[in-house]
């Protein structure tokens, strides 16, 4: 039941609200704004907020002089290639567990959430070492089984729990009408899979697309994605505002879009389905 | 009904995940014991091949014994501490706004959210470089615009600054779960409390709080989890230095920077049995949820 609210409170409230919200995405704002404006504009005194000379050359400079494509293209690579490889190692699982559970399906789960508590520089060196005996440093590929591995434990929870709401009836009627397990799987489960499998699949990307330990720790030149790309404006040469915020808003535009579309699974998935 | 066939058939399904899963957490963490135990300087020419010299329990005395140590602590334990404060707080306070019925509900929604979705080297350079320079920063306009004089946040409040950043990163996510919590509460009690003339606080503290009592717990132990290992936030803003020197990255500084790797292993040790006193409170209360 709604309760009647005055529209003085309304308006009050929303206010109020506008107003931290504006507050909290300043931030992010300010970030964009300025890599329109000239680097002379970007660090004018009093701060431009309308009134400069839209530009896109930062965007154009930031191409040229670091090669941004190939970073974008590696965190590309390296986010979905994780979630690619995360999901077909973690569906059979989820499924497995979500409906022919057995006495140790919890244990299993929990140890699985274990994993993730790892603190990662406690296992910076050990790493670092197998990487160079295998020849894994700076390769793509070796982040992509890094980044799988990190995030294998939310996969398998998320796509557990989206699974386990899925009714069991459903399969023992197909089984009455004789369906054999392949039909089950294809024609049954699959069709009621599919919209926890994307929700699970968006916000793995974003978390991949985000890590920043292990790909600043473990690539160089080759396999850097966009954190890395990033961290190397950390040590400022001249006037570089502009391109900064250029490179920035490169950086987080399309996990900005994809986050919004992922904000219920987001909850569910940092939770383990704690909270939903 | 389970049979048999489809029980040995899960079994081939999970193992996997599962396998992959024990290589990942067994492998490292053993390395990691064996280096803590062991003198191993690269630098100084300890090589594998040439058998490194066993040590006992040196390294971990030696870790907890150097001067960095207390202090590293004490700076994880600040930041830390600080982030989880101002982001329950606020976060409560911004659930319960964003509950009430506002115009463009979904749009603030999104501006609110936005900063979980930004990288973390990101954030830290933003922060650094539009907000907080002591010249160029908008908090420095706002500062000369008030008459006041710039403040060098980075070097003179630096573990403040590392919290306000690390917060505003966290803040959405403790924002999002304590709004999913309140949404779930039943409306008509607070009605009713209302009805009885309960003021809008003891409505707040008698069944508002409570009821957000499990949400809490789990942003708390989550947050704590991924606020112990934070490592990017400080690589490129004070790169340690002016006390934001936490366990991880002190840690990170013994394997990388000096090149001690029986120093820092038995350091990462420390940091996963730190790490792992948390996990099980977590554990505990996600394993009752399965149970439902």
């Amino acid at each position: 039941m709604a309760r009647a609210v005055t529209t003085r409170r309304k308006i009050v409230t929303t206010v109020v609200a506008w107003a931290v919200g504006l507050l909290i995405f300043f931030p992010i704002y300010w970030t964009i704004l300025t890599s329109f404006k000239t680097e002379a504009q970007a660090v004018a005194n009093p701060p431009l907020f309308f009134g400069f000379d839209f530009t896109l050359e930062n965007y154009a400079i930031v191409q040229e002089r670091s090669d941004y494509m190939r970073y974008l293209w590696n965190s590309v690579i390296i986010a979905g290639g994780s979630t690619i490889l995360g999901i077909l190692i973690a569906v059979p699982a989820a499924w497995s567990m979500a409906f022919v559970p057995s006495k140790r399906t919890k244990d299993i789960l929990l140890w699985m959430l274990s994993t993730k508590m790892l603190p990662a520089v406690g296992v910076l060196y050990p790493i670092s070492l197998l990487f160079v005996q295998f020849d894994l440093l700076d390769t793509r590929g070796g982040l992509i089984v890094v980044l799988m591995l990190i995030n294998l434990p939310i996969i398998v929870w998320m796509l557990y729990t989206y699974f386990r709401e899925i009714p069991g009836e459903i399969l023992e009627a197909a089984r009455m009408d004789g369906a054999g397990l392949r039909a089950e799987i294809l024609y049954v489960l699959t069709p009621m899979a599919i919209p926890g499998i994307a929700s699970t699949i968006l916000l793995n990307v974003i978390l991949a697309w985000n890590e920043a330990f292990w790909t600043l720790n473990l690539t160089a030149v080759n396999a850097a994605p966009l954190t890395a790309f990033i961290a190397s404006y950390s040590s400022p040469e001249g006037l570089f505002y502009a391109k900064l915020s250029a490179a920035s808003t490169m950086a987080i535009a399309p996990i900005l879009v994809m986050g919004w579309f992922s904000q219920k699974q987001l909850v569910r998935g940092l939770t383990f389905g704690a909270v939903k | 009904m389970a049979t048999q066939h489809s029980r040995s058939a899960a079994r081939l399904m999970m193992a996997p995940a599962v396998i992959l899963l024990l290589g990942w957490m067994l492998v490292p963490l053993l390395m990691t014991l064996y280096f803590s135990f062991k003198q191993y300087l690269p630098m100084r020419g300890d090589s594998f091949e040439r058998g490194l010299e066993w040590v006992g329990f040196e390294n971990y005395v030696r870790f907890i014994g150097s001067s960095s140590f207390w202090p590293s602590v004490q700076a994880t334990l600040l930041i830390v501490g600080g982030v989880l404060v101002i982001t329950v707080i606020l976060g409560i306070l911004l659930a319960i706004l964003l509950d009430q019925p506002i115009w463009g509900q979904g749009i603030v929604r999104i501006l609110v959210i936005a900063p979980f979705f930004v990288m973390p080297t990101v954030s830290a350079l933003v922060w650094k470089n539009m907000m907080m320079d002591p010249v160029n920063g908008m908090l420095s306009y706002v500062w000369r615009f008030f008459g006041a004089t710039p403040v060098s946040w980075l070097s003179d409040a630096s573990v403040e600054s590392i919290i306000l950043i690390v917060s505003w990163q966290w803040l959405p996510f403790a924002t999002l779960i304590l709004l999913t919590a309140i949404q779930s509460l039943d409306s008509e009690q607070l009605e009713a409390a209302e009805m009885d003339g309960a003021p809008v606080l003891s409505r707040f503290f008698y069944i508002v709080l409570p009821h957000l009592g499990r949400a809490i717990t789990i942003v708390i132990l989550i947050q704590t989890i991924f606020l112990l290992s934070i490592f990017a936030e400080i690589f490129v803003t004070t790169g340690g230095s002016f006390g934001t020197r936490t366990l991880t990255y002190l840690i990170f500084q013994r394997v990388v920077d000096s090149q001690n790797i029986g120093l820092g292993s038995a350091g990462g040790v420390y940091a996963i049995i730190l790490a792992n006193i948390v996990a099980i409170f977590l554990m505990r209360i996600v394993g009752k949820n399965l149970d439902r």
